[in-house]
């Protein structure tokens, strides 16, 4: 086993290409778990802590481009926060505050847990997310880019750049239930918005199917939205919930982030 | 591999196999024993450590992520060789009982007294979320971040 340590995208792309096999990790707090207790052991870590091009965020237009590096702590910061209120509301979710400090929107993205609890913020906004190889660069929306139960669209040759989302046309608001706050997967969550420029509603639920999911509708046709949500999530029976109780959580989430957002 | 890092204000080297952690690190190669290892999987808080100035598990960092740069540990937190105040009020108010998250609850509670000198209740339950105790039920850790704030 090595550790590749670029110092620039371009060098982080390039040594991608040439060990395709190499993990990426950058806060590395899904990636050292699975290495502590020997479920993974790969060949290669390329850790992109010293690629400067990940970190921090810009803004575009009416979008904000958030770095694959962000931190959690970072997305709660007053600029963002009032930007992206949702991701900010998430953000205070994840963990405690070593994990928020370590933890990245690039990271949630690359495990594409189904729980992630940045992807409802993200897809709520929008989000493409721009991935990167030595080939070039290319966009993908969000909703394309999660494919499963931690499974995405990236490449073995490619990075996760940064997600470009759009900044909140109207309240939003993020919920998660769950039982411990600083060490819980959740056992469901929503990101909600209503969007004064497009005059809709738009949801996202995690942990409520294979892949975080998007809903949305049109202002003037939110009755019955909160039963949409629970009908659209694919939810399943484990350990940490029931499928009817998720779908009936869900419903519920939906009936409070609605009735918060818009009073 | 080697890495080379600065650990309480000193230049260390340390030869390290590529997937060990930082926690690792400092307690099996540079002696340095203060870190605790309860979970391995940042739940527990007890190896908390100041890397670069931000509070940090040092189980989930790769021991090659630290290479070049600053770490702070408990060890390192009070000047002079002396007791850090939030030490000083840990022992003062008995928040203290088998001692295994004492480490990490100091250091993070340092770390919230550095970045906010008056903390309300909520903002010390919250900057110690990342903290678990087994023993003291938490009601004289608390005291005793109150108490260091107050000093
Ligand atoms: C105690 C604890 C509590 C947690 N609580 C939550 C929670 O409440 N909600 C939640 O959603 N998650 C939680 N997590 C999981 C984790 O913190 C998040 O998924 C976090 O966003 C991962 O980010 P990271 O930078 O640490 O990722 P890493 O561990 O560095 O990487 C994660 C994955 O993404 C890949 N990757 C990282 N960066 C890139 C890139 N630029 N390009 C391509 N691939 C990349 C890695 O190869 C790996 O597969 C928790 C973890 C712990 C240990
Ligand atoms: S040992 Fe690092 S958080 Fe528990
Ligand atoms: S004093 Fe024993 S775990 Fe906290």
């Amino acid at each position: 086993m090595e550790v590749l340590t670029p110092r620039t995208l371009d060098e982080a792309l390039r040594l991608k290409a040439e060990r395709p096999d190499a993990v990426p990790i950058q806060g590395g707090t899904d990636v050292m778990v699975e290495l502590n207790f020997d479920r993974a052991r790969p060949a290669a870590l390329l850790n992109l802590n010293e690629v400067g091009e990940l970190r921090g965020w810009s803004r575009e237009n009416g979008s904000f481009l958030l770095g694959a590096g962000l931190t959690y702590s970072e997305a709660m910061e007053t600029q963002l926060a009032e930007a992206l209120p949702a991701l900010a509301e998430a953000s205070r979710t994840v963990g405690g505050p070593q994990i928020r400090n370590r933890g990245t929107v690039g990271g949630n993205l690359g495990t594409a847990s189904p729980a992630g609890d940045a992807l409802p913020p993200l897809l709520i906004g929008d989000a493409e997310i721009e991935l990167a190889s030595v080939r070039g660069e290319r966009k993908v929306p969000l909703t394309e880019f999660l494919t499963g139960p931690k499974r995405n669209a990236l490449a073995d040759d490619e990075l996760i750049v940064a997600a470009r989302v759009r900044a909140a046309a109207g309240p939003q608001t993020f919920m998660k239930v769950g039982p411990r706050n600083a060490m819980v997967i959740s056992v469901v969550s929503l990101a909600l918005t209503v969007d004064r420029e497009r005059d809709e509603v738009r949801a996202a639920f995690g942990s409520a199917g294979p892949v975080a999911g998007l809903v949305t509708t049109p202002l003037t046709e939110l009755d019955g939205f909160a039963e949409r949500i629970a009908a659209a999530a694919r939810p399943i029976d484990d350990v940490r919930g029931s499928a009817a109780y998720r779908r009936r959580a869900l419903s519920v989430l939906t009936a409070r982030a609605v009735e918060r957002c818009l009073q | 591999m080697r890495i080379e890092l600065t650990v309480n204000g000193e230049r260390r080297e340390a030869d390290v196999w590529a997937g060990e952690s930082l926690l690792y690190v400092l307690r099996e190669r540079l002696g340095l024993p203060g870190s605790k290892n309860a979970c391995e999987q940042g739940e527990c808080g007890s190896c908390s450590v100041l890397l670069d100035g931000r509070l940090v598990c040092a189980c989930l960092v790769l021991a090659a992520q630290a290479d070049g740069h600053e770490l702070v540990t408990v060890e390192g937190l009070g000047e002079d060789g002396g007791l850090h105040p939030v030490q000083e009020a840990f022992a003062e108010t008995g928040a203290v009982q088998c001692g295994f998250c004492t480490p990490g609850f100091v250091v993070a509670a340092a770390d919230l007294l550095a970045r906010n000198p008056h903390p309300s209740e909520d903002q010390i339950r919250e900057a110690l979320s990342g903290n678990l105790c087994r023993c003291t039920g938490y009601a004289k850790i608390f005291d005793a971040v109150r108490l260091a704030a107050g000093s």
